[in-house]
């Protein structure tokens, strides 16, 4: 770099430049949350719905599951599960697990009860129901 | 070594080196639960091998932050450390949190670690990457304050350079970041908005001051270049990092529920984020190129231009590939994001912390400035398997993502999960072949300090 372009000016530009970037992200922040009672489904987020994400953290499904596409990629997407396999389907895939299956990928059995079966299933489809401009581009996630 | 204190970053530098070798071995086993999938079923499930690998990978990084800090900021500052009795207290704490950590992770249920560690109080775990119990991370931000504190005082008796400064603010940054782990509101899209200001506002924001200062200093010290000129070209690529690298983050906001403007500002700004990292590989060649003397420790200065390459292929190169919000709706959380991040923390983060190994540690173990040639040699050649075998992985990963987006996202008659992931196996085969050439890179390198020792220093040539 020439001899005109000297270090502080280079300082000056760091400084100014994050401190400028860091209020506009913050606005962008501010206004994100104003707008996401319109997007994030709010409406359904009932304790059971809660109990729910509770359930999903205690047993760390992200380890192998993604949820609206983040976690991690050995398993299928559940962001859209409770759309694609639907309520009954979900509670009995829970109890039977694992599947034993040779060589195929092996899902815990978690001992879960009956209310926190329900509360899984709620926060699944609590989770189908946000706006995610249209993403997954189908059913398979 | 130029000052007493410095020495305390060794026992930090092996830790490293230690966490780093479990890292790589629970890597190999998911690898091949990939493609056995019963593998070590159900003593260690895929959940649990993925949380010591990902969580072993970033304690490990801390612990060579934290070491090249301690090497870094007494020489920088010109004074000893201010306290190197707390930097030693707080290593033991650090290194034992982490280990009842990892083995909680082996030993117990996780839903039960839960429970044991009452995540009911304050409930943080669960969420990618920041798996860890809450008592561990509070644990993990004392030893931060501590750590912090230790550091400050130093920078605040001695002398201030532009590197020390740059590396302090980047590690307090580091610090702020991670206090967001422990906002995990019940609202989904609260959550995973305010999670990625912890995972994409380090590797992409602060993280990148660490890098580029360390960076700085190898060079510095390797080239004899001018400081003025290196420390004008670090605050023009951090600069560039985070005008770039915070609005970035908008490019995990496109489908979790956030506004769909962010499908602009993310895809634009995070287009940019490849120039701080094409201007670090610059640098790097460029102050090679000028460098005023040949100084004997040639592995250093191979860590130090391949993290500068590296960091480009793996965070400029495969973040951009899939950055853009039309191609990620595609992309989003397949193979193709698996690869990018291996190559990226691979690119930037390991190898900045294996340079300023590479370039402190012989020093820290009694020579003037350099290991013997034989020692050299065999370094070396870890960094070639261990880079070469690493751009693989990522190249077998891209193969499988693509092959994956294609039937899985793409086609007239999508298929499911499961069934895709059966007809790319053959891709997953050969990533766990190039993860064993890896581990061996990765023997050599820990022999590599046990080799030649009795020879003469390598001199400057
Ligand atoms: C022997 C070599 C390695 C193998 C076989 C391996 C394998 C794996 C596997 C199978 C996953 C889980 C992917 C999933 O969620 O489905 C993973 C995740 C991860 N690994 Fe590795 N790994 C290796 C080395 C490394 C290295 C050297 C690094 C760091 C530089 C690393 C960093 C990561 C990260 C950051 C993740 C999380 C990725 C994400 O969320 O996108 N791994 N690894
Ligand atoms: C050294 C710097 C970087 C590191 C260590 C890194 C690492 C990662 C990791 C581990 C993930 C997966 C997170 C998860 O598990 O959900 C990720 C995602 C992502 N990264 Fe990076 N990254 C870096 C830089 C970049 C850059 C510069 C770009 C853009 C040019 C970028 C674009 C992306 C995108 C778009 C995703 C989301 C992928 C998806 O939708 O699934 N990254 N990165
Ligand atoms: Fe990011």
């Amino acid at each position: 770099m020439s001899g005109t372009f000297t270090k502080s000016m280079a300082r000056n530009i760091f400084y100014g430049g994050s401190v400028f970037f860091i209020l506009v992200f913050l606005a962008l922040t501010f206004d994100t949350v104003k707008a996401l009672p319109k997007l994030d489904n709010r409406g359904e987020l009932t304790p059971q719905v809660a109990l729910g994400k509770k359930v999903w953290e205690d047993n760390n499904c992200i380890g192998c599951h993604t949820l609206l596409g983040e976690g991690a990629y050995f398993a299928p997407e559940l962001g859209n599960v409770y759309t694609r396999r639907g309520p009954d389907f979900i509670r009995t895939w829970m109890q039977i697990q694992p599947t034993g299956a040779p060589g195929r990928r092996q899902m815990p059995q978690f001992n879960l009860n009956d209310e926190e079966l329900d509360a899984i299933v709620a926060f699944l489809k609590y989770s189908s129901e946000i706006n995610t401009a249209n993403w997954p581009p189908n059913i398979e996630g | 070594m130029q000052y007493q204190s410095q020495i305390v970053a060794k026992p930090y530098f092996i830790a490293a080196i230690g966490l780093f070798i479990g890292q790589i071995l629970f890597g190999l086993i998911l690898g091949l639960q990939y493609v056995v999938g019963d593998f070590l079923f159900p003593e260690i499930p895929f959940n649990v091998a993925r949380m010591v690998h990902t969580n072993l990978l970033i304690v490990w990084l801390l612990f060579g932050f934290m070491g090249a800090a301690y090497y870094l900021i007494p020489e920088e500052t010109e004074t000893e450390l201010y306290s190197p009795k707390l930097a030693l207290g707080l290593f033991w704490i650090f290194l034992v949190a982490g280990a009842l950590t990892v083995l909680g992770y082996l030993l117990v249920p996780y839903s039960g670690l839960a429970q044991m560690t009452g995540n009911d109080l304050l409930p943080t775990m669960g969420r990618e990457f920041l798996e860890q119990p809450t008592i561990t991370k509070i644990g993990i931000v004392v030893v931060a304050l501590g750590f912090l504190f230790n550091i400050g005082m130093t920078l605040l008796k001695g002398r201030k350079t532009t590197v020390s400064l740059v590396l302090m603010l980047g590690l307090v940054g580091l610090a702020v970041m991670f206090l967001f782990s422990f906002y995990n509101p019940v609202n989904l899209v609260h959550d995973k908005f305010f999670w990625w200001w912890v995972v994409h506002l380090w590797v992409e924001g602060v993280w990148e001051l660490i890098m580029a200062s360390i960076l700085a200093f190898v060079l510095i010290k390797v080239t004899g270049v001018d400081r003025e000129v290196i420390e004008k070209w670090l605050y023009v690529i951090i600069a560039m990092a985070l005008i770039t690298g915070i609005i970035g983050t908008g490019h995990h906001y496109y489908w979790i529920g956030a506004p769909e403007y962010w499908q602009w500002w993310g895809s634009v700004f995070s287009a940019l984020e490849p120039i701080p990292f094409f201007m670090m590989t610059v640098f790097a060649f460029n102050m090679v190129n000028r460098r005023r003397r040949n100084h004997p420790n040639k592995a250093a200065m191979l860590w130090a231009l391949g993290t500068a390459v590296m960091a480009f292929l793996g965070a400029g190169v495969w973040g951009f590939l899939h950055t853009l919000a039309p191609v990620n709706y595609y992309t989003h959380g397949t193979q193709i994001t698996a690869a990018h991040g291996h190559m990226a923390f691979y690119g930037a983060y390991v190898m900045i912390v294996l340079t300023m190994i590479s370039y402190a540690m012989p020093m820290m173990r009694g020579r003037a400035a350099a290991n013997s040639n034989k020692s050299q040699v065999l370094e070396m050649w870890s960094f070639w398997l261990m880079t070469v075998s690493m751009v693989f992985i990522t190249l077998f990963l891209t193969a499988a993502g693509v092959l994956q987006v294609w039937l899985q996202r793409y086609s007239d008659a999508p298929q499911a999960f499961m069934v895709v992931q059966d007809k790319i196996a053959l891709f997953y085969w050969m990533r766990e072949a190039a993860g064993v050439v890896f581990l061996i890179g990765l023997v050599l390198y820990v022999l590599s300090f046990f080799v030649g020792s009795k020879e003469p220093e390598a001199v400057q040539s």
